[in-house]
């Protein structure tokens, strides 16, 4: 695998020669990638083939899970966040995530996005959080529809906006990277078109990391795509690269729908 | 001849024995000869002649054994013997009652003169029924098992038939339980309507003076509230405060920090907590804690502070209570969604956060509904309030005072030689009928808090 074309001059993330074991299974194998600070990087692959375990070890998710192991380095910023001396609960705050299923919270619209501002302190007073709310849904595009009603519960909105309220939620802590895993597949074509919107708006002010299964949506939101098969690294690079002209046949096959 | 039930039910035990031996052999020979594969196989056959031997019988002993001494006393008092005997009363019934312990064996003499003219009538009447209910007890054993062996052939579906009995006699044990509670409720409804005949619902249910007296009732002395007051004091106040906070952080602890070793050892152990009888619990209130209780209570200066006291009495039962309050607050924090844990902790949430401002919020309605009922539980406990908190009907908020509930007054009510017509023991009815209608209630709106939550996160 050549990266001449795509060498990334100062990258956000970088993980190299990563595995991660679950328990004695290996889920992932030596995986090595950058990801850049203005590009959406997607990860595509067919079911099971580790881009998920991948994105989850990227903000430590993987240590809830008492058999996870992760060797390997991964920096942010240059620093080790496997590093004893990384606080696993900044580097949450510096890398959000976005889940597969909307998960708001059982709270108000507005306690939902103020949760995390709260929890890291980042508001003096009252009307701090607000506009640190206000900001937050309006970026998500969330805001026109429920600045009347933030007092309501956010389980109550439909699929598409408890999502952005999701993506609101993640962004209220002013992260620097933003990793989403499947963020549409619980959602129709409708509320998906509005969340890809919603990555070409973000991009750019945000690191963003997308694991999904469908290729026209890697497509159309990445700049970069990596195609995961059976825990490895099959291949990276450029999305209309990977699209139009794969250099692996077995990313050729997934593309063409050989398998998958 | 006396009507002895036990051994005529080991008789048609025995029938019921032979027709299955029987049957079976029946079934076995008519297949043979002719030629052909039975339905059944010969074992239902041989139950389904048992079943027919055995089930009308044992009906009709058990509507016997209930009816004949009514039968029997009837006939008695037909007879000129009988005519010398006190209209009704007491007196009337004893005399009866003697007699027919010496006629029946159970005693060796008349202890009442006037009894001894009807010894005889009445060991006669008893022999004349007795043969009469032996005689039709074994034509129904025998015509049930003859019309169940003559149908008997090698197509005919004994196992349908049997399994159709089987499944009767499940529903007839399931209706047990139900029926038994409806009769519960009815004897306690009834013994009720007549207290309040004696005296009105209102003082009852608003009166703050308690002190039944035997006779006459006299009035404003059935005043509920100071029982209702140490009811909740103890029950829901005292034994709560214990109960919530601890309950809740073990449940915590065990399912959010607890390695799965410790959580396969605690969890066990508190369930074992749940199974100490309360009596146990009872004299350790009342051994242990009360007394320590009372000595810091004189240290401190408190007034009127006693050996018998809310505070022992609340706290032991909260203790009581932990195990349950913790178990119905694990399942409940383990069925709010790992999702919702997962977007806590991703926002850089430390698990203490998540735990308070996300996972009890979203265990909450959960956990409500299993404090409900553990407050149900407490209020209707019985041992330790009789043992630690004493029988005086103190309406009082100091809590290091002697105070009385609900279960220990319906305790004190019936214990003892009491007199089943006067206000004073109807009164435990009407406190049982009381405790019963809020333990439902609260039973009802718990389950339905449960259930509502339940459906929430599927």
């Amino acid at each position: 695998m050549t990266q001449d074309d795509l060498t990334i001059a100062d990258p956000k993330m970088k993980a190299e020669g990563v595995d991660v074991f679950y328990g004695d299974k290996q889920a992932i194998k030596d995986v090595s990638i950058d990801v850049g600070t203005d590009l959406v990087t997607a990860f595509i692959g067919p079911s099971g083939c580790g881009k998920s375990t991948f994105l989850r070890s990227l903000n430590r998710m993987n240590d809830t899970v008492a058999s996870a192991r992760v060797t390997g380095r991964i920096t942010l910023d240059g620093e080790d966040i496997y590093a004893p001396s990384m606080d696993v609960v900044q580097l949450r705050a510096r890398v959000g995530m976005v889940f597969q299923k909307p998960n708001p919270f059982p709270k108000s619209i507005y306690d939902n996005v103020a949760y995390g501002p709260r929890i890291h302190g980042l508001a003096a007073a009252k009307a701090d959080l607000d506009s640190i709310v206000e900001r937050a849904l309006v970026r998500a595009g969330l805001w026109d529809e429920v600045k009347d009603r933030l007092g309501e519960s956010g389980t109550a909105l439909s699929g598409g906006q408890q999502q952005r309220l999701c993506i609101a939620r993640a962004i209220a802590v002013d992260p620097e990277v933003i990793l989403m895993d499947e963020p549409c597949s619980a959602l129709d074509p409708i509320a998906t078109a509005k969340i890809e919107e919603l990555i070409h708006e973000l991009r750019g002010k945000y690191a963003i990391v997308i694991v999904t299964h469908n290729m026209q949506q890697a497509a159309r939101v990445s700049q970069r795509t990596a195609f995961f098969h059976l825990g490895t690294l099959v291949e990276y690079g450029k999305t209309t690269d990977i699209f139009t002209n794969p250099k692996q046949d077995r990313t050729k096959d997934y593309i063409t729908g050989r398998y998958g | 001849m006396t009507f002895n039930a036990a051994a005529l039910l080991l008789l048609i035990l025995g029938l019921a024995l032979i027709g299955w031996l029987a049957g079976r052999a029946r079934s076995a020979m008519l297949a043979g000869r002719a030629g052909r594969k039975l339905h059944s196989r010969p074992q239902y056959h041989g139950w389904y002649v048992a079943l027919w031997l055995f089930a009308p019988a044992a009906i009709f002993l058990a509507v016997w054994t209930s009816a004949s001494p009514a039968l029997i006393t009837n006939q008695v008092l037909t007879t000129p013997a009988a005519e010398s005997l006190p209209a009704f009363g007491f007196e009337r019934g004893a005399i009866l009652s003697d007699a027919r312990s010496v006629a029946q064996g159970q005693q060796a003499a008349v202890r009442l003169p006037a009894a001894a003219p009807l010894v005889k009538p009445y060991a006669e009447a008893t022999a004349h029924y007795a043969w009469i209910g032996i005689a039709a007890m074994l034509a129904l054993a025998l015509a049930g098992g003859a019309y169940a062996f003559t149908r008997i052939r090698p197509e005919f579906r004994a196992r349908t038939r049997v399994e159709r009995i089987v499944m009767l006699l499940l529903l007839l044990a399931s209706l047990v339980a139900i029926l038994t509670t409806f009769g519960i409720v009815l004897s306690l409804l009834f013994e009720s309507l007549r207290f309040f005949s004696l005296v009105p619902v209102s003082e009852l249910l608003f009166g703050t003076y308690w002190n039944p007296q035997s006779g006459a009732p006299v009035a404003d002395t059935f005043g509920g509230i100071p029982l209702f007051w140490g009811t909740v004091l103890i029950g829901a106040i005292i034994a709560m405060l214990v109960a919530i906070p601890i309950g809740m952080m073990s449940a915590v602890y065990l399912t959010q920090y607890a390695a799965p070793r410790v959580r396969r050892w605690v969890k066990p152990c508190l369930e074992i907590l749940a199974g100490v009888p309360t009596v146990v619990y009872g004299y350790f209130a009342a051994l242990t804690v009360a007394p320590a209780l009372r000595n810091f209570a004189v240290m401190l200066g408190v007034p009127n502070a006693s050996t018998e006291s809310a505070l022992a009495a609340g706290i032991v039962m909260g203790v009581m209570i932990i195990p349950f309050v913790s178990s119905m607050a694990d399942d409940s924090i383990n069925a709010v969604p790992q999702a919702m844990r997962d977007g806590s902790l991703a926002l850089g949430a430390t698990p203490n956060e998540t735990i308070r401002q996300v996972l009890i919020p979203a265990a909450l309605p959960g956990v409500m509904g299993g404090i409900l009922l553990a407050v149900s539980r407490a209020i209707g406990e019985t041992m330790i309030v009789v043992m630690a908190a004493g029988l005086s009907a103190n309406l009082t908020a100091n809590p290091f005072a002697s105070v009385t509930t609900v279960t220990a007054q319906i305790v004190k009510l019936l214990t003892g030689d009491q007199e089943f017509d006067s206000a004073k023991t109807l009164a435990a009815f009407a406190l049982g009928l009381v405790l019963f209608l809020v333990t439902l209630l609260l039973n009802i709106v718990a389950l339905r808090i449960v259930k509502k939550y339940r459906e929430a996160y599927e």
